[in-house]
């Protein structure tokens, strides 16, 4: 319990400690050492309860219970600081709702009921400690060098508002921890409101007019989200009787009609969370922050939250038929919409953005089905997205800096120009999309899970944005595979905290894929088998060693196999003389200099945001209000 | 360790492959060019020639645009010939499928590492066809599943496996054959036969003719001729695989099958003009849908 107690309170002291210490190096090496720190207590804490049953501490605190209303208060305060300050009503409106609510179940119901067991461990809170502790504490490592460039390219008056940022990250992952950990639900609230605001703090950071705006679209949506929460917990403490999250499951599959209010409300919350159609927006608005930022909220942190409670809950909506359609609906719908509107963007971030939606889709769509099977799934579709996710955004991150541009389009002859951060951006990419990587092994295990539940609409909807979801890839992986002449290497300043980082991600990535049996094995099949009581029917072993195999194949094929050929080098085909073939200009046939151009395809007219964007939002809102509304009325299908 | 034994039997079925499928599809190349000839009113090359020019290639120096392209082909290759061993071995067809996905994944990036403005067209439209038969793939792996569910004597369920087709009473068909038609339909995408030969072509009235291969030359160019001959042996596969019960010689009537569906294949290229792109997207997604009503029919039985 010891380390329980170090991954949620180590991070606020090293935050404490980055806003009080303001000299840059004291900064980085406090970081450094927190990373590391945190790193190796997720670690300790994987070591000591991998594959064991989940084990329950008894902790129980009216001091903690007091301190996390207080929390929640001075988070509502905050909010309701920066709406004065920008004028915007509605985000104060929810946030007062927001703590009227909190208080009126803090001191009606919650303060009678004690959980004895405050804290707990299982497998998937161990892989969610891992993915925050690692990918987590690598993103800030990361941000050390990312900040000093991002610092260098802001105006010399402006203030240096690094360690508020710095203490934020850190915030955020003890945040994190404190809802993967915490088995007394109104903690685990508290530490949601707490990552909603850090995130409200970090969109905003650059006080940019847009900035502004798509940090109040955050916290507006996530605020909704949050009342979701504590409404859930306001029915849990009056219709269930319990706040304990390890009883209400359990009672739960007792007896499916007394939570399903509880769990249609706490799956709204985790489908604001997770961004998912109609909510995608505020995850896109993300992406005007520092990269770092965007890294964090998309692949460890934030977004992962919503769908590690969608997971937890996976066995209940096995029992709910309503929630149940609901998450699969929602999930689905996000899923293949937001691979469709991938295809349109040429901003890489946006479609980092894009995917990252798709993928969370996804993983909702495996937890509303709630089959052993699905549940497999949708832990491994969280664990590779999260690493390969971070891997992509730390490399286009240093590849703005680098080249001055996040668009795709300028991507061209990275592969030169980048030596390596080109082989690890494919690397990352085709983990994201093609097999033999850990993403789509967990890809093909929830279509196995759709296919045994008859879940045909599912099957479709995972067939074509499959489909498209190799489209938007692809052709990014084209553009970056492109080799001309000999431009100049621009990658040799790369900071080292940037380099770290990108290796860490990248090794772990190809640890992850080519460990998957033994981490199947390991860590995800205890948790289905302790939740379920049997594992169902698996992706058999010997396919998922073919498929490491391949990984292995493929990565030597990336990092040594390319650029080894002695064939004589000739020029490229340009119709015409060819002059620059780096350029691509060639002599046409008025003896004059034509460049040849080529972009790549984004087939806006089928796939462009404003024809696809509005059917997600009316189908998804249509959905989730009839689910909320059956389910007031007292309408459960059970 | 019997999950060693499935691994040796895969890669020995991968190299079996990689040394048949290439004959096979040699030949069947040869009378893919007697045929188109003989509907053409010419009398056409002998039934060797495909081999004869690839050994021609063969011969050739080895030039390049680049120092990576030959290593992508490469890639493309052994993955095409994995899948075929995974097919021909009996395994997973899901498995099977992505892995041929990803051995045109290293092709089209082949195509795309060329940089020639010829090659990017062509890597972009073979990338659009990807897209445009994939969903239809998926839908015949799950196809086959649940009609393997419903034959065999499994409690519901059933096997992805290839080699379970030979433990059946009755052969898939019988269950799925508007997801057989629509396999057809996009077979003719992937085989690269007009009207769907966007990315490259045989035909040389073509705007775009070669497209992917434009800047591959030599043994580079050879190799991926190889890889296409394997890949037509893969995809003729699975078009038997439908037919295939518990009998010895319903391997013959597949094999048949196949042969006639490749004459088709034959004669659809020379029939047809070259679509757009956007048709080539829309019919093959449509035939996708209807291939879901089929199997959502197989799931309310």
């Amino acid at each position: 319990m010891q380390i329980i107690g170090f991954l949620i309170i180590f991070p606020l002291i090293a935050a404490l400690a980055l806003l009080l210490i303001r000299q840059n190096t004291a900064r980085n090496v406090i970081v450094y050492i927190s990373g590391a720190a945190i790193a190796c207590g997720s670690i300790v804490l994987a070591a000591t309860y991998m594959g064991a049953q989940a084990v329950y501490f008894e902790f129980a605190s009216e001091i903690v219970d007091y301190l996390c209303t207080a929390v929640s208060c001075i988070c509502v305060v905050i909010i309701v600081a920066f709406a004065v300050k920008y004028k915007n009503v509605f985000a104060a409106i929810l946030a007062l709702i927001q703590m009227v609510v909190v208080l009126y179940v803090e001191f009606s119901f919650a303060s009678q009921m004690e959980v004895e067991f405050g804290l707990y461990v299982d497998s998937l809170s161990v892989i969610m400690s891992l993915i925050i502790g690692i990918i987590g504490s690598g993103i800030c490592v990361y941000a050390i060098g990312y900040m000093e460039d991002f610092q260098a390219h802001e105006p010399e008056t402006a203030k240096d508002r690094r360690p508020t940022f710095f203490a934020i990250m850190f915030i955020f992952l003890s945040a994190m921890f404190a809802i993967v950990l915490s088995n007394n639900m109104s903690w685990m609230f508290t530490a949601w409101e707490v990552t909603t605001l850090c995130s409200f703090l970090l969109i905003g950071y650059t006080k940019t007019e847009e900035a502004i705006r798509n940090a109040f679209r955050q916290i507006i949506m996530n605020l909704a989200g949050g009342i979701g929460f504590i409404v859930a917990l306001w029915f849990c403490a009056a219709q269930v009787g319990t706040l304990s999250f390890a009883d209400f499951l359990s009672i739960g599959i007792n007896n499916p009609q007394i939570v399903a209010i509880p769990i249609t409300f706490l799956a709204f919350a985790g489908i604001t969370k997770a961004a998912q159609m109609p909510f995608q927006t505020w995850l896109l608005g993300a992406m005007v922050a520092p990269t770092p930022t965007s890294a964090l909220l998309h692949s460890s942190t934030m977004v992962k939250a919503g769908v590690f409670l969608l997971v937890k809950l996976a066995p209940l909506f096995l029992l709910n038929p309503i929630a149940s359609v609901m998450v699969m609906l929602v999930g689905g719908v996000t899923f293949l919409l937001c691979s469709f509107m991938a295809i349109s963007q040429s901003n890489a971030k946006r479609v980092l953005a894009y995917s990252t939606i798709a993928n969370l889709g996804l993983i909702t769509m495996c937890a509303g089905v709630g089959t052993p099977e699905a549940v497999w799934a949708a832990i491994f579709l969280i664990v590779f997205h999260a690493i390969a996710k971070s891997l992509l955004f730390l490399c286009v991150g240093t590849a703005e800096h680098h080249i001055g541009s996040r668009d795709i389009e300028d991507m061209d002859l990275l592969f030169e120009r980048m030596p390596r951060l080109a082989r690890l951006m494919m690397l990352g990419i085709m983990c994201m999309f093609i097999a033999p990587f850990g993403m789509l092994v967990a890809k093909w295990a929830a279509l196995v899970s759709f296919v045994n539940m008859d879940q045909v609409a599912l099957i479709l909807i995972l067939a074509f944005g499959s489909a498209a979801t190799f489209m938007f890839w692809a052709k990014w992986l084209g553009k970056l595979a492109g080799v001309a002449g000999q431009p100049k290497n621009v990658e040799l300043d790369v900071h080292v905290s940037e380099w770290i980082a990108i290796m860490l991600m990248a090794i772990l990535l190809v640890f992850a894929c080519v460990a998957l049996p033994v981490i199947s094995a390991y860590m995800v099949e205890p948790y289905v088998v302790e939740v379920y009581g049997f594992l169902g029917q698996d992706i058999s072993f010997d396919n998922l060693f073919i498929a490491s195999i391949c990984v292995v194949v493929v990565v030597i094929a990336l990092f040594a196999g390319l650029g080894r050929s002695k064939a004589r080098q000739v020029d490229i085909y340009l119709a015409g003389v060819s002059k620059d073939n780096e350029k691509r200009e060639f002599q046409n046939s008025l003896s004059g200099q034509t460049v040849a151009t080529a972009r790549n395809w984004y087939m806006n007219d089928i796939f462009g945001e404003a024809r696809i964007a509005p059917v997600g939002v009316i189908f998804n809102s249509v959905i989730m209000c009839c689910a909320i509304v059956l389910a007031l009325v007292g309408i459960t299908l059970i | 360790m019997e999950f060693f034994e499935g691994l040796i039997i895969t890669i020995a079925a991968s190299v079996v492959f990689a040394i048949i499928a290439p004959v096979v599809g040699c030949l069947l190349a040869g009378v893919d060019r007697v045929i188109s000839a003989r509907m053409q009113g010419r009398v056409g090359p002998p039934l060797l020639q495909p081999y004869y020019d690839v050994r021609k290639l063969m011969g050739k120096e080895k030039v390049s645009v680049n120092t990576v392209q030959g290593a992508y082909v490469v890639c493309a290759f052994i993955f095409a010939c994995l899948a075929g061993g995974i097919f021909f071995s009996g395994g997973n067809l899901l498995m099977c499928v992505f892995v041929i996905t990803l051995s045109s994944l290293f092709l089209i990036m082949a195509a795309w590492s060329s940089r020639s403005p010829y090659s990017e067209v062509g890597a972009s439209r073979e990338t659009l066809q990807v897209m445009s038969y994939e969903p239809m793939v998926l839908i015949f792996a799950v196809a086959f599943y649940m009609a393997t569910a419903l034959i065999l004597p499994l409690d519901g369920l059933g096997s992805f496996n290839v080699s379970s087709a030979f433990m059946l009473n009755v052969p898939v068909i019988t269950y799925v054959w508007p997801v057989f038609i629509g396999l057809l339909f996009i077979l003719t995408i992937k085989l690269r036969k007009s009207p769907f030969d966007l990315s490259m072509s045989h035909h040389a009235h073509q705007e775009i003719v070669r497209g992917i291969t434009t800047e591959m030359s030599g043994p580079t160019l050879a190799l991926v001729e190889i890889l296409h001959w394997c890949e037509n042996v893969l995809f003729l596969g699975w078009v038997g695989v439908f037919f295939i019960w518990g009998t010895w010689w319903s391997v013959l009537i597949a094999i048949a099958v196949a042969l006639v569906v490749y004459f088709i294949e034959i004669l659809i290229d020379n029939n047809f003009a070259r679509v757009k792109w956007q048709f080539m997207l829309k019919s093959a997604w449509v035939v996708a849908l209807i291939g879901g009503v089929n199997i959502a029919v197989l799931a309310y039985m």
